[in-house]
Order: structure tokens, then C-alpha cells, then sequence
């Protein structure tokens, strides 16, 4: 187990160090760099070769990745070119309204999916009403990913004028802390992101239900006199929870994603968004903070997933 | 089973749609009526105000207000449709004065509908032609990991594994920004088409190396190699056709994936330049707040891919349980 714990974690350090170094490299080749970007191609050439200079971009790749690597190792992430901040303050800012809305969407997706899942799949025989009516519902929230759950909540906002469309504070309100206002903001952006996850784990639990309710120990127990609703929600629900442990840890990659398109489109002041900007202006260290804050989140989010799946299922541990 | 026909039904909308633009278009995709932007549909009526039948036609819309952009039917005048004239299915009789805008047109005065065909034909080929290039990179990938095994089996593995876990939507950007951010339309089909191939190539690698390795001492295999079939060919004649049903439900898994990360790499203005019409750059047209509450019809392009996505779920559900029935290709 703590050999199985300590590859882990080996991986996740290893991936977040490459995916950062990466993006500096790959940002770096890009054509054109933040000099460019920000004064045009009519800026005066000494300005342009003064202003290289100011910023470190007239080093070569190798140097300019030497010195990065050296102040990261001293927690410096360098200066952010477009925002004139350092990159240490202004990421983890970004990367927690992020967090806010992965995990708050997460939420919703299980508490959501799951129960629904285990309704849908514990009957046997063709079933009733219900779960056809939940699968219908999921079948199509699953043709639904974040860019059109979006625009759809967003459509239903904008009509009804039930939710803010788009933000995550009015202004006049407290800038910290969980308040009524946040939780306001948040029902469109972590709605549009939990819909189709809530779908997705409706489905993989009702599999695994349907396989799980079959079982010879279930029938067993239900012999013995157990009653039916604690079978399913107690004997039944535990065994049946590994597909979907199993997918945890690729959701945190989904979450990600998706919240980039959710971001962008019901301008949720996160990390996708700063990325998408650090990426237009050639804003190297920028992206690399970014790129290095996401594969933080992504690394703690399979870590959690990984020691979750082995805690269900301790075989997983051993492979 | 039911399900499925329909989902089929309308993948074939989509396909001839996107095939037959050109002519079931009534207007060119860059075509604009510069005093009809944002103009609502345009019905096909039947009965006019008196409540006589007529054959079909339309009402024109008359500009109350530029500024808002408000239009009112001028019902005093009835413009018929011309059916099969000039190349094109229908049209209107009064093309310049009265086009026929069956979905609305967008800010610049083009109609949405001929825009939405067009643009099935860049979002469905894009997403095709990537999910066709990720199945070669990704079955060559692991169906070389899975043949030859050792220590080129591991490195190859790990490096997919890692693709797998990073966000592909940030894997796709990174690319992206990497090159030029203004190209032609040609240019960015073929960097897309790409792009998506590499983040997709994982998801084949991983399965036809699965299948691959535990074919590979199946008596066929065996036997053909013992009757002296090259490498090559006992790789691609024998051991990849294993893998048909499972390549099968990764393309149609990928496509709707493909999709919608053009639509989303175009909605930022990271995809096709804003003349071009795809799904994507028809949604950038429509981020725009005014857009939900008085001009829905410009999201109709988000209904397609909706649309398209629901029949590849649909299709796909009967292809799993096809599939789930070969234990070895369960793969996840």
C-alpha cells in the first residue's frame, strides 16, 4: 500500500514538472512573443529590442529555461508580462475560483448521479417508468458537454431572470468568502459543468447495479429476510461502487476541461481564463504558472481518486 | 432498438445535409443582406391575413427600429418561393429584396440555415477526418507496443498514459497557440485535424494494444506466423481486424468529442477565421448577451451539434452492448 501511495505521488510530481516545463518551451516557440503581441508590428525596432531585454526574452530558450528552473526552485514563478504581477500571487487566486466550481460541481454530480443510478439499475426486469424516464433524461444530458449545457442554462437565465448570467460576484458585495451572492453566480457555471457528469455517473452506477443485483450474495441476503431498500442501498451500493471510483480520476481531467469552456463563456474569473489570456499574449511565465496550477489540481484530484478506488476495492492497490 | 433507427435517422440528416449544402442552401455561406442583420426567420406560410390558401410563400420584414435592430412582417405584399431555380432547391422570388431566411440571419445579415449546412460540412469533416487520423496514429501505436512488447511496449504506454490524463481541451490550446493565430481556413482544417488526432491517438493505443497482446497467442496467430507470414503482415492482416469492433466505438466516441472541441477552439477564436463558416465560429457570432434574450435563433448551430452528438449516443449504445459481448474488448 505505501509503495502503491509512493509511485503516485512520484507520478504526480513528475507531472507537474513536465506539463510546466513543457508549456514554457512550447510558449516560447510559438511565433511572436509578448512584444509583439502587446506593441504591434509598427513599433520601432530599438523599442522592441529594449523591451526584449527588460523582460528576459532576448535570451535563447536553454538560458531563459535554466533561470526559470532555478527560481522555481526558490518559489519564484516569475513575473506575469500581461498583468505586471508576479506569477506566485495571481495564479493561486484563479486556481481557487476554479477549485471553487470543479468541486462544488463534482458535488453536484454525485449527489445527483449516483442515487439516481442506483434507482435505474436496482430494478429487475424490464423496470417501470422511473428508470426509463431517468435513463431517457440521462441519454440526453450525455449529448449535452459543458459548451451547450452552458449556453442552455445561460438561455434559461437570460429568459427568467432566475439566476445571474454570468460573473461570480455583483458588484457592491463582499469580494471573500461563501456568500449568498457566490452561491448565486454559481448555480449556471457548476450547473452547466455537473449536468453531464451527473448523467455520466447515473449510467456507469446503474450498470454496475444491474450487474451487482444479480449476485448470488444478493439474493442470499434478500433470502434471509433482509428488506429489499437496505439491500440495495447498503449491500448492494458498496459493492457496486468501483467503475465508478475507477472514474474519478480521469474526472478531474473532464472537470478541467470543461471548465475551461465555462469559464470563458459565463466569465467565471478562473484558471481557463487566465491560461486562454496568458496564451494570446505570449505570456510565457504566465502560462507555465497556469499550466503548473492545473496539473497541481490535476495530480492532488487522481491522488484522491487513486487512494479512493483502493480504499473501495483493495485489489486496484496491487497491480 | 427503436432508439437506434432514429439516432441513425439522423446522422443521415446530418450527411446529406453537409453533402448537399450547395444546393439545399438558398444562399452562399458569406452572402450577407446588409439591411437585415439580425433579422428573424422568415415562415413559409400557407394562408394569408383574409385566411385564402395560397402556395407557399413569405412574409418580407421591414426595419422598424436600426438601432435595436427590430423588424415587423409587411404583410400587405406575399413573396412566393421559386422551387428548383437557379442551382438551388428553393429560394425566394425576391432574392435581394426578400431573401428566405428559414433560420434568421446573424449580425452581418447572412442566413443562419445555409451557414448551418455549410458549416456541417467543416464541423462533421473536421471531426471525422481528425477521429481517422487519431485511429492511424493510435492502432499503429499500439499495435507496434503490443506486438513487439518489451521495453518500447512500456515507454510507448506511459507516454499515451500520460496524454490520457492530462486535460485534453488545455492539451489541444497549448498546441494551438503554439502556431500563428491567424490562418487560412485550409491551413487550420489540417492543424486541427492534427492536433485532435494526437490527443485522440491515446484512446486507440491503449485498447489495440490490450487486444493485440492477448491475440497474439491465439492458434491463428500462431499459426500464421509458423507458416511464415511476415511481422507485418500477421500485425495487419491478422491481429488489427481483432480489434474492428472496439476501433468502431472509440470513433464514435471520438467524433462528438471532436466536435465540440472545434466549436469550443473556434468560440474563443483559436479555431477557423470568422468568414468561415463552422459550427464553432456560428456560436462566436452569439456570445453576445442580447443573443438569448432576442435573437435565440443564432444558437441553432448549438442545437445541431446537439443533435449530432444525441444520434452518435444513440447509435453507440446498441454498438456496447454488441461489443460487451467479446470479454477481451471490455476494454476501458
Amino acid at each position: 500500500m505505501l509503495n502503491y501511495i509512493s509511485r503516485r505521488v512520484i507520478f504526480a510530481l513528475f507531472l507537474v514538472f513536465a506539463v510546466s516545463s513543457a508549456s514554457l518551451v512550447l510558449a516560447r516557440l510559438a511565433g511572436g512573443d509578448y512584444v509583439t503581441e502587446s506593441l504591434g508590428i509598427e513599433a520601432h525596432r530599438e523599442t522592441v529590442e529594449q523591451a526584449r531585454a527588460r523582460y528576459g526574452l532576448d535570451k535563447s530558450i536553454g538560458a531563459q529555461y535554466r533561470d526559470w528552473l532555478g527560481r522555481v526552485m526558490r518559489l519564484d514563478l516569475g513575473r506575469s508580462l500581461l498583468y505586471d504581477r508576479p506569477v506566485r500571487d495571481l495564479v493561486p487566486e484563479r486556481a481557487a475560483n476554479t477549485a471553487i466550481l470543479a468541486i462544488t460541481a463534482l458535488l453536484f454530480a454525485t449527489v445527483i448521479g449516483l442515487p439516481l443510478g442506483v434507482v435505474a439499475g436496482s430494478r429487475r426486469g424490464p423496470g417501470g417508468i422511473i428508470p426509463a424516464a431517468i435513463r431517457g433524461v440521462s441519454l440526453v444530458l450525455l449529448s449535452m458537454p459543458p459548451l451547450l449545457t452552458s449556453l442552455f442554462l445561460i438561455f434559461i437565465a437570460a429568459r427568467t431572470g432566475w439566476m445571474p448570467i454570468a460573473g461570480m460576484r455583483s458588484p457592491g458585495e463582499p469580494a471573500t468568502g461563501f456568500t449568498v451572492d457566490l452561491l448565486r453566480h454559481l448555480i449556471v457555471p457548476a450547473g452547466a459543468l455537473a449536468l453531464p457528469l451527473a448523467a455520466m455517473f447515473e449510467r456507469l452506477q446503474a450498470q454496475a447495479m444491474a450487474e451487482t443485483i444479480g449476485a448470488p450474495f444478493v439474493l442470499a441476503t434478500l433470502a434471509r429476510g433482509v428488506p429489499r431498500s437496505r439491500v440495495v442501498w447498503r449491500d448492494a451500493l458498496k459493492a457496486s461502487l468501483r467503475p465508478i471510483a475507477a472514474v474519478y480520476g480521469l474526472v478531474f481531467g473532464t472537470l478541467l476541461s470543461g471548465s475551461f469552456v465555462v469559464e470563458v463563456i459565463t466569465a467565471w474569473p478562473g484558471l481557463g481564463r487566465l491560461m486562454l489570456d496568458a496564451l494570446r499574449a505570449r505570456d510565457v511565465f504566465l502560462v507555465a504558472g497556469c499550466a503548473g496550477a492545473g496539473s497541481v489540481f490535476l495530480a492532488v484530484g487522481t491522488l484522491l481518486s487513486d487512494a479512493a478506488l483502493a480504499i473501495v476495492d483493495p485489489r486496484a492497490a496491487e497491480s | 432498438m427503436m432508439l437506434r433507427s432514429f439516432g441513425l435517422f439522423l446522422l443521415a440528416v446530418a450527411v446529406v445535409a453537409a453533402g448537399g449544402a450547395p444546393v439545399l442552401a438558398p444562399h452562399g455561406g458569406d452572402e450577407s443582406f446588409r439591411t437585415l442583420l439580425n433579422a428573424p426567420p422568415t415562415m413559409p406560410q400557407l394562408r394569408d391575413e383574409t385566411g385564402r390558401w395560397h402556395a407557399a410563400f413569405i412574409y418580407r420584414w421591414t426595419r422598424v427600429n436600426q438601432l435595436e435592430q427590430r423588424y415587423e412582417q409587411d404583410r400587405s405584399v406575399r413573396v412566393p418561393l421559386l422551387w428548383f431555380s437557379g442551382g438551388r432547391i428553393v429560394q425566394s422570388a425576391d432574392e435581394a429584396r426578400a431573401p428566405l431566411l428559414l433560420l434568421g440571419a446573424d449580425s452581418y445579415g447572412r442566413d443562419v440555415f445555409s451557414r448551418l449546412l455549410f458549416g456541417a460540412r467543416v464541423s462533421l469533416g473536421l471531426a471525422v477526418v481528425a477521429a481517422l487520423g487519431a485511429l492511424l496514429l493510435g492502432a499503429s501505436i499500439g499495435g507496434l507496443a503490443g506486438y513487439t512488447g518489451g521495453p518500447a511496449d512500456d515507454f510507448l504506454m506511459r507516454a499515451s498514459d500520460f496524454v490520457l490524463v492530462l486535460p485534453a481541451m488545455y492539451v489541444a490550446l497549448a498546441l494551438r497557440a503554439v502556431l500563428p493565430l491567424v490562418l487560412a481556413p485550409r491551413s487550420v482544417f489540417l492543424i486541427l485535424a492534427g492536433i485532435f488526432a494526437i490527443v485522440g491517438a491515446p484512446f486507440f493505443a491503449r485498447g489495440v494494444r490490450a487486444i493485440v497482446r492477448s491475440e497474439r497467442r491465439q492458434d491463428y496467430a500462431v499459426a500464421a506466423t509458423s507458416l511464415g507470414a511476415s511481422h507485418a503482415r500477421v500485425l495487419t492482416r491478422h491481429l488489427l481486424p481483432a480489434a474492428r469492433g472496439f476501433m468502431v466505438v472509440q470513433i464514435t466516441m471520438l467524433v462528438p468529442a471532436f466536435i465540440i472541441a472545434e466549436a469550443t477552439l473556434s468560440y474563443v477564436g483559436l479555431g477557423f477565421p470568422d468568414p468561415t463558416a463552422s459550427w464553432g465560429t456560428m456560436l462566436h457570432d452569439a456570445s453576445n448577451v442580447r443573443v438569448f434574450a432576442d435573437f435565440p435563433w443564432l444558437l441553432s448551430p448549438a442545437a445541431a451539434m446537439f443533435l449530432v452528438v444525441l444520434a452518435l449516443n444513440l447509435v453507440l449504445e446498441r454498438v456496447e452492448m454488441k461489443v460487451r459481448l467479446k470479454p477481451d474488448t471490455t476494454y476501458r
